[in-house]
């Protein structure tokens, strides 16, 4: 396949995705709800401004009609406004998407740091206690609702042992001391040299990103061992050791080297589920991203914003596909050639 | 020959267990190879790919390895262990697999796999063991080393990657190699080109060769001395040139059934096998 | 026939008939399984489930699961409440064991929503190819990117919580790797012979679908809803615990969670308890699921 043809399949297929996307929440929004209408006007509205309201949102034009219009303003950035926060719904997802990053990206650190290595011992050292130690802890991690965990943890570690700050993303009297660069509060304070906000941020964020990075460690490890597993097996590894590399040599760098080919995916997925899995954890915690604020959005039959947090997700979910096609060359030199 | 055979083996056995009872792969095979090129041929699941790999101590688990005598010159390869096995794999005996396709790592260039060898043997700067490399790149008769070097296994061909796996295994200078099918999964014409290559090296180091392949024409044509393979055991042993003499039935049915340029053949016969010939009758 | 002599004409390595070589492809597949330790303990987790679900009302008392009593609040185990009471005095014990039947409900009926969907796109793109293929796979990739547990949230808002709701809205996102299974399945076996001697004999392509090729399409996609079942039930107690799914005073497991969140540093087991089996539960699957796929690929290869 020529490259120009490769970029093309790419493009056609995240914009593609990107159509279903916004035609799912049309659909959630515009056709499910009751009567969108009446929950402007109320119930005790005359005929006629139900009537005037309704073609004021566009309600009286074809569905085709309203989709275009839809997909124009979602393509401006405009998501309608919120009815809790009566801000544009984009700004406040701007605003809390950064603390769901922080926590997200370094459960992606702790999951990918450990389960990796964990699943190529496991491979290595398969059908012996190791492998079987390691099985159990991933085993447990993928069975664990991640809410309960989280509630377990926050007794454990907060309540009772005390080595970590309870919920919230900070203590009260560190707020708003460092100012906002990059909007992950543990970068700001380095960047504003506070020690102190770093400390607590920290102390704050260890626990739910822990949680969350335990359920991608125990996925990405089984993936890896089984991976490598196959790799294991082939032909090039008997290869290595009839070279007379060492054990260690073949499994780290041959078979590893290998196995991230097909990793990247599987790190990408897991990136996905980890902002998913954020709106469970953050209610938990009480951390204010953006999971909190969809479930926050959620009781307050806050359409606007639920929808909108749902595409952001589901936007973020492309982009990662979009990476991850990108980062293959950078692993496989076979993409290289075809790109 | 008076001089101490470069390899020595005695009553080689490998089982591997199973639920109704162990399966011996290889049952006590005996030979010695000199600096000569020595020939195993039989048919696959004979064993012979078995033997190559108990030679380098790359039997998989569970498989088991016993012998009454194993050595590689002076060395006792029966209880050397894992860590004494690596040291001499690549530096004093190597293998080379059959199908570069499989047999090379893909996501590593041709040139880095060949100078990692150079590497896990040999002290020096990552500079030598690259120009160490590119010299045997050459010595295979790559024209052009350093634009190959730089080259994935995607990226050269068949005939190409398996010269590239030869340089790969020769690099630290061992002096046993063991070839297993080197040639099968190549193109005829680029068949004789490889074993050329192999065949010069062979002899310009003064090494033992063991050439596994299950094509006995070649084999005969190429080896000095032929072993012949059946069910784990080694049913005939003979010079190459002697091989139209041979006296086991396995040996001479696989003679008969070959295709002959001289005359026609109306019907192919067929290759016998009696279960008495395993148990060393 | 003796015990022996039964052992033998089921391990026949020449069975004489169809039935037998079924049945001994069967027996052997549970010799297999039952080998497997952890399958075993996945298989006696996932019947105890079963059982409790079924014989609910002969363990606990159906009326301590809903019944409030103020003046039992937030009781620590003992002889009458085992697992304690909860913030409104219901006793943890009964509404746990009645919890197991809203699980297998939920999980029961995501599955035949999910089984018929995806084989009911998998089965044609596979079958058919060209532009049928195309239009139902893109279909499919679409639902495929979605985030899972964000669009069960968005539907769930748009629909009103409820578990029906919740139903609607797992299968909605999880069917698509059904879809995609049963093609690759159905792909492999378009051009088998016993396909082609059925058109020769004259069948009909809905008669090929439905009797020759559905049949083996089938083991693969249980297989993989018994791996899925462990995440339907998080994702749905997920849901539960957001106050998406079944609505109080049903005894759901992830709402009971959540309502012992205000009392869990005091009275820590009224979370925990609804918390414990849902993993348990969820463990059970996985292992069990892991058997059968292990078993499945065993065979294939």
């Amino acid at each position: 396949m020529s490259a120009v043809r490769r970029v093309l399949r790419t493009l056609f297929s995240v914009v593609l995705t990107f159509l279903g996307l916004t035609m799912v929440t049309f659909f959630i929004g515009r056709v499910i709800p009751i009567d969108p209408v009446l929950a402007i006007v109320g119930p005790k509205a005359s005929v006629e401004t139900y009537a005037r309201v309704r073609a004021e949102i566009g309600l009286d034009l074809p569905l085709p009609v309203q989709y275009w219009r839809y997909l124009t303003r979602v393509l401006h950035g405009d998501f309608g406004t919120s009815v809790i926060t009566s801000q544009p719904v984009l700004q406040d997802m701007l605003n809390v998407f950064p603390a769901t990053l922080e926590l997200a990206l370094l459960a992606l650190f702790i999951g990918v740091a450990l389960g990796v290595p964990l699943g190529v011992v496991s491979a290595t050292q398969r059908g012996r206690w190791p492998d079987h130690l390691i099985r159990l802890v991933s085993l447990f991690g993928y069975s664990m609702p991640v809410f309960w965990l989280g509630l377990v943890g926050l007794l454990l570690f907060y309540a009772k042992l005390g080595w970590v700050a309870g919920p919230g993303r900070i203590d009260v009297g560190y707020e708003d001391l460092v100012p906002t660069v990059t909007g992950l509060l543990t970068v700001d304070a380095l960047l504003d040299g506070n020690r102190d906000v770093f400390i607590n941020a920290v102390q704050h964020l260890v626990l739910p990103a822990s949680i969350l990075g335990y359920l991608s460690l125990a996925y990405i490890a089984r993936m890896t061992r089984s991976f490598m597993l196959g790799q294991l097996r082939q032909e090039y590894i008997l290869a290595a050791l009839a070279k007379g590399l060492r054990p260690a040599r073949v499994v780290w760098v041959h078979a590893l080297g290998n196995a991230w080919v097909q990793l990247i995916t599987v790190i990408a997925l897991t990136f996905g589920s980890l902002l998913e899995g954020a709106v469970l954890t953050e209610t938990v915690f009480s951390w204010p991203g953006l999971g909190l604020y969809m479930k926050n959005s959620l009781f307050n039959a806050d359409l606007n914003a639920v929808l909108g947090g749902t595409m952001l997700v589901g936007f973020v979910y492309i982009l990662l596909n979009l990476v991850s096609d990108l980062l293959y060359p950078l692993v496989d030199p076979r993409a290289r050639s075809r790109a | 020959m008076t001089a101490p055979p470069l390899l020595t083996v005695r009553n080689l056995r490998v089982t591997y267990p199973a639920a109704q009872g162990d399966i011996h792969a290889v049952r006590n095979v005996s030979f010695t190879l000199a600096r000569e090129r020595l020939g195993i041929v039989g048919e696959s699941g004979s064993g012979k790919s078995t033997l190559g790999r108990a030679i380098m101590g790359l039997v998989p688990r569970p498989g088991r390895v016993a012998a009454d005598e194993l050595r590689l010159g002076a060395i006792d390869l029966r209880n050397l262990g894992e860590s004494g096995f690596r040291r001499l794999r690549g530096r004093r005996i190597a293998m080379v697999l059959q199908d570069p396709k499989f047999a090379l790592n893909p996501v590593m260039s041709v040139g880095h796999q060949i100078a990692e060898t150079h590497r896990a043997h040999v002290r020096g700067s990552a500079r030598a063991a690259r120009r160490a490399a590119l010299e045997m790149l050459h010595a295979v008769r790559i024209r052009d080393p350093e634009r190959v070097f730089g080259l994935y296994p995607h990226q050269v061909s068949g005939g190409m990657g398996q010269r590239v796996m030869i340089a790969m295994m020769l690099i630290a200078d061992p002096e046993v190699l063991i070839a297993d099918e080197p040639t099968s999964a190549l193109d005829a014409t680029v068949q004789t080109q490889v074993l050329a290559i192999l065949d010069e090296l062979v002899r310009g180091r003064g090494m033992g060769l063991i050439l596994i392949s299950h094509n006995l024409p070649l084999v005969a044509s190429f080896c000095d001395r032929v072993l012949v393979m059946y069910s784990g055991r080694v049913v005939e042993t003979c010079g190459a040139g002697a091989l139209r003499q041979a006296r086991h039935p396995y040996t001479r049915g696989l003679l008969a059934s070959l295709p002959e340029l001289d005359h026609r053949r109306d019907v192919l016969p067929q290759l016998q096998r009696d279960p008495a010939w395993a148990e060393g009758a | 026939m003796s015990g022996a002599g039964l052992r033998a004409w089921l391990l026949d390595p020449v069975p004489a008939s169809r039935r037998q070589a079924r049945i001994g492809r069967w027996y052997r597949a549970a010799l297999a399984f039952g080998g497997n330790g952890l399958a075993m303990a996945g298989l006696l987790i996932v019947l105890a489930l079963v059982l409790i679900a079924i014989a609910a009302p002969l363990i606990a008392d159906p009326q301590a699961a809903t019944l409030q009593s103020l003046t039992d609040r937030l009781q620590p185990a003992s002889w009458a409440h085992p697992f304690g009471t909860d913030e409104l005095g219901r006793d943890i014990f009964a509404r746990t064991v009645f919890g197991a039947r809203i699980t297998l409900t939920i999980v029961a009926l995501v599955g035949l929503i999910v089984v018929p969907v995806g084989l009911g796109i998998g089965l044609p793109a596979g079958y058919f190819g060209g532009a049928v293929d195309a239009v139902l796979m893109r279909l499919t990739d679409i639902f495929l990117a979605f985030p899972r547990l964000v669009l069960a949230l968005a539907f769930a808002a748009a629909l009103g919580p409820g578990i029906v709701n919740a139903v609607v809205a797992i299968a909605l996102t999880t069917w698509p790797p059904y879809a995609r299974l049963a093609r690759a399945e159905t792909m492999t076996r378009r051009d088998a012979e016993f396909v082609q001697a059925a058109v020769l004999q004259g069948a009909s392509r809905a008669s090929i679908l439905f009797r020759q090729i559905l049949p083996l399409c089938l083991p693969s996609v249980v297989i993989r809803l018994t791996l899925d079942m462990a995440g339907i039930i998080i994702t749905a107690a997920g849901l539960g615990f957001l106050g998406l799914g079944a609505q109080p005073p049903a005894p759901e497991w992830g709402a009971m969670v959540a309502s012992g969140r205000q009392v869990l540093l005091d009275q820590w087991w009224v979370a925990t308890i609804p918390g414990i089996a849902i993993f348990i539960t969820s463990v059970g699957f996985n292992l069990f699921g892991d058997g059968l796929r292990d078993v499945a690929d065993a065979r294939g290869a």
